[in-house]
């Protein structure tokens, strides 16, 4: 059998996948990916579903080893250091692990969740059609709960294809986008006004359910009213001390804070990538705006499989550089070997 | 049961408020408060799209004063489905359709219900009348949220109305019958709560190997019933093997 064994992880890191709505009715919380184009481009690369299962990996470090054969992985998301047995590994690119060796990840730079994809994917047994972790409901598999060192990911044996990089788009280094409500009427012009203008922060008590906000305080016209009703991703609320949460996907089903606005589908894996304590804003656009560009955003995921390249056909590979140079290896610009990625034989 | 408020006609009733929640859902809005008019509308427009589906709506979670519809913004825009929701809202009216009508057995007070004689004491009665004037309710599913199962009902006597705890328990047994504010519930997983705990049942809301996972349904009616510690461990143990222990009384 292969696998693939938790060496070591830090907290914050599970297996997730396009998660399991359709039971929010009964209190049941989707969950999934923070990021799904993150998960859909390390996916894509091994050749599974877009949203198949893969470990989501929380800000720290982590390591891998492929025991019972090789086994073929891929990384995307928040960068960080990742080498093979000493070999480094770009993001955004497949590679293949021989029996025995180690990958090895250092901590997320520039972002929070990194994504590695298994090729063959990962075997458990899905509830409600997914096999996203979800703690608190004692949902997913293998494990219901965050990993440990020492768990073991059961996959196929590597095929033995081409090693592969993904040419995504370069994130975009702009405002949060928000469409305002459902209960942006709940608070005065001064203070939606605060909400959008202001500078804010990720608090680094965030987890999956929400990410607290740290900022000016945002007063409610009227401080008692507490409503209940539905949640979606992205929800913003706003509780009675003013500091909003970002409902992320462990959010509860239904929430008791007014609502001021909601992060649009296209910007939700960007700001879940926002690492605690760097400084972002929020913009609004119309619900017409928000929804051209999720129609873009899925059309993106779609055309992820066209956007595949040939690993040794892609003349200068800016981010292999970087994170060899960041690995503190000797790199020479116009020496391929010290930059480009070894491809071992698989098996 | 006679429902008044089958005789509502539809032209008194005003149309619900649509809001964005962001791009690929909107919340109708019948009530800015919780108000148990609002949530039989609520339900009637949640069986009506369920009768009447519209293309695009990939899921619907009934609140109480609230219908969140999740949709594709691939296949139809807001204003699109918000036409659609409208037209179907004036159907909806909140007639008296047939409900389930489930019997959930609870063991109060001790150290099943913690808080049973506080809250007596809070009232200035017993916890005997309070155990009584609780089995005595004729309650219905409001909503389902917060945790899987999480049932609030609505109908609790006024009596019983009680502001929540200053200090929410961060932990709290799985099956606690509790009240906080004007409504009760039933809670299936252990979990926070900031409520007022009268007792335990051994029935799960939800349970992941059985058919169906989730028992009870939004607009369902409930009547609890008083029973012994005893009763209750032996009733724990069916549970745990797949009985519903909750009886359908009609349906």
């Amino acid at each position: 059998m292969s696998k693939l064994v938790v060496t070591s992880i830090g907290p914050a890191s599970s297996v997730q996948d396009g998660g399991r709505p359709g039971s929010q009715r009964y209190g049941l919380t989707p969950s999934g990916a923070m990021d799904r184009l993150a998960l859909a481009a390390a996916n894509t690369l091994v050749g599974n579903e877009l949203l198949a299962a893969a470990v989501e990996i929380g800000p720290f470090s982590a390591a891998f080893t492929a025991r019972g054969s090789a086994v073929r992985v891929a990384l995307a998301g928040a960068p960080r250091n990742a080498d093979i047995g000493g070999r480094a590994v770009a993001f955004d690119t497949s590679a293949t692990l021989a029996e025995g060796e180690t990958l090895n990840l250092g901590f997320a730079r520039g972002g929070s969740f990194s994504y590695l994809a298994i090729e063959g994917g990962i075997a458990g047994e899905p509830m409600f059609g997914s096999l996203a972790v979800n703690a608190r409901a004692g949902l997913g598999s293998p494990y219901p709960r965050p990993l440990q060192s020492g768990d073991e990911l059961k996959t196929q044996p590597a095929s033995g294809a081409a090693e592969r990089r993904i040419d995504l788009p370069a994130p975009a280094d702009a405002p949060i986008r928000i469409v305002l409500g459902p209960q942006d009427d709940e608070f005065a012009e001064e203070g939606k006004k605060l909400f959008l203008e202001s500078e804010w922060k990720i608090s680094a008590t965030s987890d999956r359910m929400g990410y607290r906000l740290e900022g000016p305080v945002i007063k409610h016209l009227d401080g008692h009213n507490i409503v209940s009703d539905g949640t979606v991703n992205g929800s913003i609320q706003v509780p009675g001390n003013g500091q909003p949460i970002v409902l992320m996907p462990d959010r509860g089903t239904s929430g008791g804070y007014p609502k001021i606005a909601t992060v649009i589908t296209a910007d939700f894996g960007r700001f879940a990538q926002i690492s605690a304590g760097r400084p972002f804003r929020f913009r609004a656009v119309t619900v017409t705006e928000a929804q051209a560009e999720a129609r873009k955003f899925w059309e993106l995921l779609r055309s992820l499989p066209d956007r595949l390249r040939g690993i040794e056909d892609f003349g200068l590979n800016i981010e292999a550089l970087r994170d060899a140079n960041v690995a503190g290896q000797a790199v020479s610009a116009v020496d391929a070997a010290t930059w480009q990625v070894a491809v071992p034989a698989p098996g | 049961m006679r429902d008044e408020s089958a005789y509502i006609m539809a032209e008194t009733l005003s149309p619900p408020r649509l809001l964005p929640s962001g791009d690929s859902a909107i919340t109708v809005e019948f009530s800015r408060t919780i108000d148990d008019a609002a949530n039989r509308r609520v339900l009637a427009l949640d069986r009506v799209i369920s009768a009447e589906p519209i293309e695009g709506i990939t899921e619907t979670v009934p609140t109480y004063r609230s219908l969140l519809v999740h949709y594709d913004p691939v296949r139809i825009g807001f204003d699109a489905l918000g036409e659609q929701l409208l037209a179907r809202a004036a159907k909806a009216l909140p007639t008296a359709v047939r409900t389930r009508r489930w019997r959930i057995p609870v063991a109060y007070g001790g150290e099943h219900g913690i808080d049973l004689e506080d809250v007596a004491k809070a009232l200035n009665t017993t916890p005997d009348d309070i155990v009584g004037r609780h089995v005595a309710g004729d309650y219905r599913v409001a909503m389902i949220g917060f945790t899987p199962g999480w049932s609030y009902l609505s109908g609790l006597e006024e009596f019983l109305h009680m502001p929540r705890r200053q200090d929410p328990r961060l932990l709290t047994p799985a099956g606690t019958i509790s009240i906080g504010g004007i409504q009760t519930g039933v809670q299936c997983l252990a979990g926070p709560s900031g409520w007022h705990l009268l007792g335990r049942t051994a029935v799960r809301t939800y349970q992941l190997h059985r058919d169906p996972t989730f028992l009870l349904e939004p607009g369902d009616a409930i009547t609890f019933t008083a029973v012994d510690a005893k009763t209750f461990a032996e009733q724990d143990r069916a549970a745990e093997a797949g009985e519903f222990i909750a009886e359908l009384v009609s349906s």
